[in-house]
């Protein structure tokens, strides 16, 4: 984890963006490490071939479409930091009453969750909880999100899609605006 | 060795705050979505870090174990996680729209090309 932190820092102080792509995706893999420390191996599964994945492939189209340099900023700004600061200090002070980590006398671990570690194997049937509970106890969470991905990749096509290419080309003061943009 | 009980969340903190500084404090388009990301997983790490049970293994149903993690945060950050690269996915895109229209994608030279007349 405090790889993580470093690795964080880094990339706030990184300038050249394609190394800031890469160093987001080993960013994502130590999260996939600390998910499997904390026996939760799907967890991790997925955030590496999502994480650090798709997420490094999206964000170096974006490279290639846009640019890959950050520019300079003479001044750094002061006011954010003190914000940061001041957001991060209530928040350590809000931790300070919270269960101890692996506390098994947590109250997260006293409501719906045993049930489901006692049940789920004679109701739904597979050994993996999580996918019981993914599946079949929360099953229309799961419909949520596959309309969420649906929307998003809608709103991407059209957003990049080639008909819009197509309006702008047969609209030539349009154009204008863009001048490097058609390559 | 053993660390205090409340590390983790204090790294999870760290964590956020680097990402909530790059969202607010960079000009550039994608870093901000960078620290968004990083934002994300932070809050991932926070949720994994509450289901951990001392001495559990992994939630699958297994003869003579006794002590499970919770499953339930690790059902909602799975879901999290792939929204999350569908809102990545999205915000991408609308920087390459921006790049598209003003030439750049830093957030300075943006406002001064709208203040133009």
């Amino acid at each position: 984890m405090v790889f993580m932190a470093v690795t964080a820092f880094t990339l706030a102080r990184l300038r050249n963006l394609f190394a800031v792509a890469m160093l987001s995706g080993v960013f994502s893999l130590l999260a996939a490490v600390v998910y499997v420390v904390m026996d939760a191996v799907d967890v991790a599964f997925t955030e590496a071939a999502v994480g650090a994945g798709i997420a490094t492939v999206l964000m170096l189209g974006t490279l290639v479409l846009t640019t890959d340099v950050e520019k300079v900023h003479p001044k750094k700004p002061i006011a954010p930091l003190i914000v940061v600061t001041l957001t991060g200090a209530v928040l350590i002070y809000g931790t300070l009453d919270m269960p101890h980590y692996g506390d098994p006398n947590a109250p997260i671990h006293h409501h719906v969750a045993p049930r489901y570690i006692e049940k789920s194997g004679a109701e739904v049937g597979p050994p993996n909880i999580v996918t019981s509970v993914l599946a079949s106890y929360r099953g229309y969470d799961t419909l949520g999100e596959v309309t969420v991905i649906f929307t998003a990749a809608a709103g991407v096509l059209v957003l990049l899609g080639r008909w819009r290419r197509a309006a702008a080309a047969s609209n030539p003061h349009k154009t204008d605006d863009e001048p490097e943009a058609r390559s | 060795m053993e660390l205090p009980g409340l590390f983790t969340y204090w790294i999870v903190v760290v964590l956020m705050m680097t990402g909530f500084y790059v969202v607010i404090a960079q000009g550039n388009l994608v870093k901000k979505v960078v620290g968004l990301n990083i934002f994300q997983v932070s809050v991932f790490v926070f949720y994994i870090s509450m289901s951990k049970v001392k001495g559990g293994t992994a939630p699958i149903l297994e003869d003579g174990i006794e002590v499970y993690a919770n499953p339930l945060p690790h059902v909602l950050i799975l879901t999290a996680i792939v929204v999350g690269i569908a809102t990545t996915a999205l915000g991408l895109a609308l920087v390459v729209r921006i790049r598209e229209t003003y030439g750049t994608v830093e957030e300075d030279e943006i406002n001064a090309r709208e203040r133009e007349p």
